[in-house]
């Protein structure tokens, strides 16, 4: 009996103490990269969590009070002021930053004279710090000796406080962006558009498309995937980038220029107070985690894994 | 027809690289002109590299440079070790939750350490690093994104040469130094390219967690320099500017098509 039995007791044994080493393995591989991930991500996720249901003493105790800074922040109108601009932000930036990328990436994917120096050019802005583009940028929008100005000066027109104005420094912080943004949208372009089959151009050319006819029925939907992706990206990025605000407006005029993630910064490190600054961060996590359900809802099906 | 419309394109194309390129062009014009000739474009001004030896001068930049070249090396390396390593757990290893596990490490590429900065900072705080230049790299180091490019190019590693090194004694982590990380070589430049310029560039999180000259990277010294009250005219700031951006502006144009091609290589995921 116990002869017949070793022979299939035996494998089965060594497979789960196989498995079981490579479970220990795999765990201690993982450890190191663990342990700071959940200390700087998904602990402090749950603590902002937690952090905004109490509040803080002046003594230093912690105090339940649920909902109530949620409803606080209700009626802050500057909570509502980031928001609208966040959003405003995110629509004048992100399409016509896409559209300018794509156009760029067909301008460099064809055999143009001095493509090399074109894609130079568009991609350069994506490898500077913010706050180095901040302070350039910062003199164009100067009062009276700016660039700006020096334009509207050849017109006769008078000076102008581009950033000091609360209907003009949106406007300003956007086209900045985008100059910032459009090059590294480009790159996914350029990756997308050289995956795609000359033939299928060639194919259009000899049928007697025209150009923006093989672009718009062929090129663009194939590039769908592409645009989708980047929309997602320049999303998330609408709500990270504030370095440029600590230069060029501090949020301001009268909070023209505030997004969310400066207000967080301003509430926490200004004002001092972190269970507010929990709150806002609460909100922003929402937010993000609502764009990475669409993302991996809708475009998880481009990622192909080996 | 087709002619024509490329000739207009090409046009185009250009006059936008133009305008793309106008504001770099202000920056290095005025950092190489006297103040007088900061804000007027005269063919006949003279150039001089005064502005930069002023900036210098101003602010302890030598001590700053320092700072982000520590930064930003300490950074990578610990990038590098601990996405090698997760990476490998998730690329070659089976094991219960790994689906899970994977799943929280990929969170990461949504709610990234620059969100959760009060947290963050409390954090520091209690680890008493605040004010150091390792509180700048920890949020930092383990990278989903590391993890992530890593993981996919491990897995692409033929079974074959794995079977051979294990048939010739290697254990685990000997497979993964002489194996896996060769062949990953590629995706190593793309990575190291990508964070090196990422955290060159980081500047929030940075300014949030130090307030000396000590630990001060570049991003934050050109922010306390640049700042209105300081009374610094505009052509040292520019000048401050120039040599913030210098490092990585030079490496981008020597290394033009590498930079290209990983930010191409790294952006799809």
């Amino acid at each position: 009996m116990t002869n017949l039995a070793t022979p299939s007791l035996i494998p089965e044994r060594r497979a789960r103490s196989q498995a079981w080493w490579n479970a220990v393995n795999a765990w201690l591989l993982l450890l190191p990269a663990a342990v700071l991930l959940v200390a700087f991500t998904h602990w402090p996720i749950l603590a902002t969590i937690r952090h905004s249901l109490f509040i803080t003493k002046r003594n230093g105790n912690e105090v339940f009070v649920g909902a109530d800074s949620y409803q606080a922040m209700g009626g802050d109108p500057i909570f509502w002021k980031a928001l609208v601009n966040n959003f405003w932000f995110a629509l004048g930036t992100i399409p016509t930053s896409i559209a300018l990328a794509l156009i760029m990436a067909v301008w460099v994917n064809r055999n143009m004279r001095g493509r090399g120096f074109l894609r130079l050019a568009y991609f350069t802005p994506t490898v500077l710090p913010m706050i180095a583009v901040a302070n350039i940028w910062l003199f164009f929008y100067t009062p009276d000796y700016g660039a700006l100005d020096q334009l509207r000066g050849l017109f006769g027109l008078g000076g102008w406080n581009w950033l000091g104005d609360p209907s003009t420094v949106m406007g300003c912080l956007i086209v900045m962006v985008i100059w910032k943004e459009a090059g590294f949208f480009m790159i996914f372009y350029l990756a997308a558009l050289q995956q795609l089959s000359p033939d299928l151009d060639e194919a259009a050319s000899i049928e007697g498309a025209s150009r923006w006819y093989t672009f718009r029925r062929i090129t663009f939907p194939l590039l769908m995937p592409t645009t989708l992706f980047v929309a997602i990206n320049a999303v998330i990025n609408s709500f990270k980038l504030v370095d440029h605000l600590v230069i060029m407006t501090k949020g301001g005029p009268n909070n023209a220029s505030t997004l969310l993630l400066y207000y967080i910064y301003e509430v926490a490190f200004t004002f001092q107070d972190s269970s507010y600054a929990a709150t806002l961060t609460v909100v922003l996590l929402m937010l993000l985690s609502a764009i990475a359900l669409i993302k991996f809802g809708y475009l998880d099906r481009r990622i192909h894994y080996q | 027809m087709r002619g024509r419309t490329y000739a207009a394109e090409a046009i185009a194309a250009w006059l936008l690289a133009l305008i793309w390129l106008a504001p770099l062009a202000y920056a290095f014009w005025s950092a190489l002109h006297p103040a007088a000739y900061a804000t007027s474009f005269s063919l006949s001004a003279p150039w001089t590299l005064e502005n930069f030896a002023r900036a210098w001068k101003q602010a302890p930049f030598a001590r700053y440079y320092l700072n982000t070249v520590v930064l930003v090396t300490l950074i990578l390396f610990g990038q590098l070790v601990l996405s090698t390593l997760a990476a490998y757990a998730f690329a070659r290893f089976k094991f219960k939750g790994s689906g899970i596990a994977f799943a929280l490490v990929l969170l990461q590429l949504m709610i990234m350490p620059d969100v959760l900065i009060v947290e963050n900072y409390r954090a520091i705080a209690m680890l008493g690093l605040l004010d150091t230049i390792p509180a700048i790299a920890l949020p930092y180091m383990a990278s989903a994104f590391g993890i992530f490019l890593l993981r996919q190019t491990f897995k692409s590693v033929p079974q074959e040469l794995v079977e051979a090194a294990r048939v010739e004694g290697a254990g685990p982590l000997v497979i993964l130094w002489r194996v896996y990380v060769p062949l990953a070589r590629p995706t190593y430049v793309a990575f190291g390219l990508v964070s090196v310029s990422y955290h060159w560039n980081n500047f929030l999180w940075p300014l949030i967690v130090t307030n000396s000259v000590e630990a001060r990277p570049l991003t934050v010294g050109l922010a306390v320099f640049g700042a209105p009250e300081t009374g610094v005219d505009w052509s040292v700031i520019t000048a401050a500017t120039v040599m913030t951006m210098a490092p990585l502006l030079i490496a981008f144009l020597l290394f033009q098509r590498q930079f290209v091609q990983s930010f191409m290589r790294a952006g799809i995921r």
